[in-house]
């Protein structure tokens, strides 16, 4: 028994002397003499990828990888939502908005070495038009569809061909006008990679296994991912890191004005410890604060708490094929009942401000003169008695069970409120309930429930992403036909001159909101933190965030 | 004995059978579906529906089972929605890190919890032993997330000693011929590996095996204090035998037969304890896995996780049922 003891014993001493020895932090920059891009940064996401092919993913943790090592034609402003120029220096969209012509960069080079050029730009087009048949699977290219159309021999297929005009320009030509296309390009989704490498990998190499499920078989994805981007694939050990190291000959390296040599990815699904490895120096940045971890990283000097603009609308639907949402009087009292300040200070822990439109203020498009409903009971009722109704009017409303989203966190604290609200001024309230997904969602979109909680986030900067979503054709899920509102989001949509496009965009946003189809109530910001050593950080609405522009002090 | 191992090892199949029904129906009385996973959050109803159909998600629940079953059998575990990975790669992937927790987990628990009941029991009701008594009642009462996010408190965040996520500092370059981290420093002679695994490993296994270790405390000390009172040990502290002898011979080793049954239960418990604490140290196994699979409702992956959990916990009572044949000659198996 003794030994046993001492065994233990020993054991015991071993395991405080390995934690004393530690204390050094493991991520910090190796010194290897280059003060100009020698940083390490690791940065906390809240999973893994899935694949690194930008047309193969539609989760935020693989565009955001796909982001640092691909480029599009186009991109978006550091931290906002302006379509500047990416891999093209210059477009032209011809009058009829079915041709595009980019001029494209010169002298850059894929992380193979290969060049870049106009046929490089159309390999790409055409390998996701031409995609063999598993690759057509929802799950496999639903960003590409849903922006396409569809592939070749299918009618609704927005593209038709691109064409390498010369070594640096590259001609699309579409099968009808879209004018909202080149805020499209500017998606993770579509950037360009080597098509040697896309060859030589396997990158059309996938299957439909025995689950239905498609599943890409090639190491294009995995193993690599190249393309012109401002960091190279290193390493991916999955479920643990994602190593990416700078890329040397990078051809805008003006711009990557950061210093991070090696940027690490780690997948950390549990708030509180990414909170907790951020504390104890794993990790130097991670995304998705948790709420309540707001004020402990704003007070403490050691960390920054950085705020992603809003980029999505949770709001109250209002189906008009159900009586008596019909009549716009009622849909205004609903609009005066409902005290949203309120919802939005006590549901969205300080994140949270009170929409006025279907679509966030850094769009273009954002109209800042729409009709606005205050917080107004007794004008509810006013409006009521005044268009013939004896009070209390009877409507039904649905929330979602089970779900939580960015725009609605909680959403029985928001529909319990709201109700309340409207119970109190002048409504008789039929509440309903479903889980989110596929009975809520369902009965939304097949125009089962009257009033309904609902929400939308943006993934492209294009206002054509949010209200020609939600109101350029009839849908059940609105009940409403008016041809004033889909003729004028058709013609926004379409229009080619981006000045014209946006003034069009805030003429709509002023008919819909005298028109009030539904009632837009919050826009949320989602927190990032950092040690407070890091600098240049850019939050952008759509998560297109740069680390090339980063710089990690001493 | 051979005989009996087979027999247990037949039994594991109507035993896999009934569990496959329960898991298969579980996962699916889960609200949601695996859509959103597949494709993110901007999808409509209509293309989620439409997904759902594509996996055959809206057949009758039994032609769903049958399918499952029939791939089951040839060994095709489906795929992950999450990863686009087969399901077998992924557990085989993650298995080690898993095990290699466990293991440590258990070195602590059993290498403190059988000494302290030991102790406990030789000082029945001194000072020594109301305090484990009352360090057990602690030990199985706190959650382990909470111990977890306890122990990175002190130790990673405000003291820094050691790591507060991951199996090792992605920086050092290890070759991993095994997967076990630990094994893979040792084999490709890493020692700047192997210290920062072990380093990696300490707070993890202290929180997976607190429960383990309190709970085998206690037993060993009821089952120590049971042997201490039988009339062969009276006998032979009469005829003057050394009191270590008589400890380690005597007492220890008759005390061990229910210790043994705890620790062999406490190991399949702790595979399960690990979906936490694997969460809280963003250590990359078969924990994080499963969480993971839960939140994008991926079938296949929690499916498969929970049969594998299930044969290792079979696999791991066997284990315990024939080491009573070497603690104890009189059991025997036939």
């Amino acid at each position: 028994m003794r030994g046993y003891l001492r065994l233990s014993a020993a054991l015991l001493v071993a395991m405080l002397v390995l934690a004393a020895c530690g204390g050094d932090d493991p991520a910090a920059p190796t010194d290897n003499g280059d003060a100009a891009a020698d940083a390490t940064m690791v940065f906390g996401t809240s999973a893994d990828p899935v694949v690194l092919d930008g047309a193969l993913v539609s989760d935020g943790e693989s565009l955001r990888a796909i982001d640092q090592m691909f480029e599009g034609l186009v991109t978006l402003e550091p931290g906002g939502t302006e379509v500047v120029p990416g891999l093209a220096t210059e477009w032209e969209i011809s009058e009829d908005a079915m041709t595009y012509t980019f001029t494209l960069q010169e002298g850059v080079t894929f992380h193979d070495g290969t060049d870049f050029n106009a046929e490089a730009v159309c390999f790409n087009f055409d390998r996701w038009y031409n995609f063999p048949k598993p690759f057509q699977q929802a799950d496999a290219s639903y960003y590409y569809q849903t922006v396409f159309g569809g592939f070749k021999g299918n009618p609704d297929a927005l593209y038709d061909s691109c064409e390498a005009t010369d070594e640096h320009t590259a001609t699309l030509q579409l099968t009808r006008p879209s004018a909202s296309l080149l805020g499209a390009l500017a998606l993770t989704n579509f950037t360009i990679a080597s098509p040697t490498a896309l060859e030589e990998f396997g990158a059309d190499e996938g299957k439909i296994n025995a689950d239905s499920l498609f599943q890409p078989t090639g190491t294009f994805g995995t193993e690599h991912p190249i393309g012109t981007g401002p960091f190279m694939f290193e390493e991916w050990n999955r479920g643990e890191s994602l190593t990416m190291t700078r890329n040397p000959d990078y051809w805008n390296a003006e711009d990557a004005t950061g210093n991070i040599g090696t940027l690490i990815f780690r997948p950390i699904a549990d708030g509180a410890a990414r909170l907790q490895a951020l504390q104890s120096g794993d990790i130097q940045g991670y995304d998705l604060v948790d709420p309540q971890d707001f004020e402990t990283i704003e007070g403490d000097e050691n960390f920054q708490l950085l705020r992603r603009p809003a980029f999505n609308v949770a709001y109250i639907g209002m189906n008009q094929a159900i009586e008596p949402l019909d009549d716009v009087a009622v849909r205004q009292a609903i609009a005066h009942a409902v005290d949203r300040q309120a919802v939005v200070d006590g549901f969205y822990a300080g994140l949270g401000e009170v929409a006025h439109q279907f679509m966030p203020s850094s769009l273009p498009g954002y109209a800042d003169d729409v009709t606005q409903y205050e917080y107004d009971p007794d004008k509810a009722k006013q409006i009521l008695e005044d268009a013939g109704y004896t009070l209390p009017v009877k409507v039904d409303f649905a929330f979602p069970t089970d779900v939580s989203r960015p725009y609605m966190p909680d959403p029985q604290a928001n529909f319990e409120a709201l109700v309340a609200d409207l119970e109190e001024c002048c409504f008789e309230v039929e509440t309903k309930s479903a889980t989110w997904s596929p009975d809520y969602l369902g009965n939304v979109d097949t125009g089962k429930y009257g009033l309904y909680l609902l929400g939308w986030t943006g993934d492209y900067a294009d206002p054509d992403n949010f209200i020609g979503t939600f109101f350029q054709t009839a849908q059940p899920a609105w009940g409403f036909d008016n041809d004033e509102v889909f003729g004028c989001l058709k013609d926004a949509e379409t229009e080619s001159d981006l000045d014209t496009r946006e003034t069009m965009y805030q003429e709509c946003n002023r008919i819909l909101m005298d028109f009030l189809p539904g009632i837009p109530y919050a826009h949320t910001e989602v927190g990032l933190a950092f040690t407070a050593n890091v600098e240049g950080y850019a939050p952008s609405p759509v998560t297109l965030e740069p680390f090339s522009i980063v710089t990690v002090n001493e | 004995m051979l005989g009996y191992v087979l027999r247990r090892l037949l039994l594991l199949i109507p035993i896999l059978f009934g569990l496959s029904l329960i898991v298969f129906l579980f996962v699916r009385a889960l609200p949601g579906g695996p859509g959103i996973a597949l494709l993110g959050e901007r999808a409509t109803a209509q293309d989620l529906q439409e997904i759902e159909e594509n996996l055959g998600l809206d057949e009758p629940l039994p032609v769903q089972y049958g399918r499952y079953l029939k791939n089951l059998a040839t060994g095709d575990l489906g795929t992950s929605v999450s990863t686009r990975r087969p399901v077998s790669e992924e557990l085989s992937r993650r298995f080690p890190a898993t095990f290699e927790l466990a293991i440590a987990a258990m070195i602590f628990a059993i290498g403190l919890g059988i000494p302290l009941g030991y102790i406990a029991a030789k000082r029945y009701q001194g000072v020594l032993d109301n305090a484990s008594l009352v360090m057990s009642l602690i030990g199985v009462s706190i959650p382990v997330f909470f111990l977890a996010l306890l122990l990175k408190y002190v130790f990673a965040v405000k003291l820094g000693w050691l790591p507060s996520i991951g199996r090792i500092n992605i920086l050092i370059d290890l070759d991993h011929p095994t997967n076990f981290y630990v094994l893979d420093s040792i084999l490709t002679a890493n020692w700047e590996g192997l210290t920062d695994s072990l380093k990696h490993l300490i707070l993890p296994a202290i929180a997976l095996g607190t429960i383990p270790l309190a709970i085998i405390a206690r037993i060993t000390r009821a089952a120590t204090l049971d042997v201490l009172s039988e009339d062969y040990v009276r006998t032979a502290r009469a005829k003057g035998l050394d009191p270590s002898i008589i400890g380690r011979r005597h007492v220890l080793k008759n005390a061990m037969l229910p210790v043994v049954t705890v620790i062999g239960l406490q190991t399949g418990l702790l595979l399960t304890g690990a979906i936490l604490t694997e969460t809280v140290f963003a250590w990359p196994g078969l924990g994080t896995l499963i969480l993971n699979a839960i939140r994008f409702r991926d079938y296949a992956v929690l499916q498969g996780g929970i049969l594998f959990f299930a044969v290792l916990f079979v696999l791991m009572n066997l284990l315990v049922d024939i080491s009573y044949a070497f603690l104890n000659p009189r059991i025997r198996y036939r």
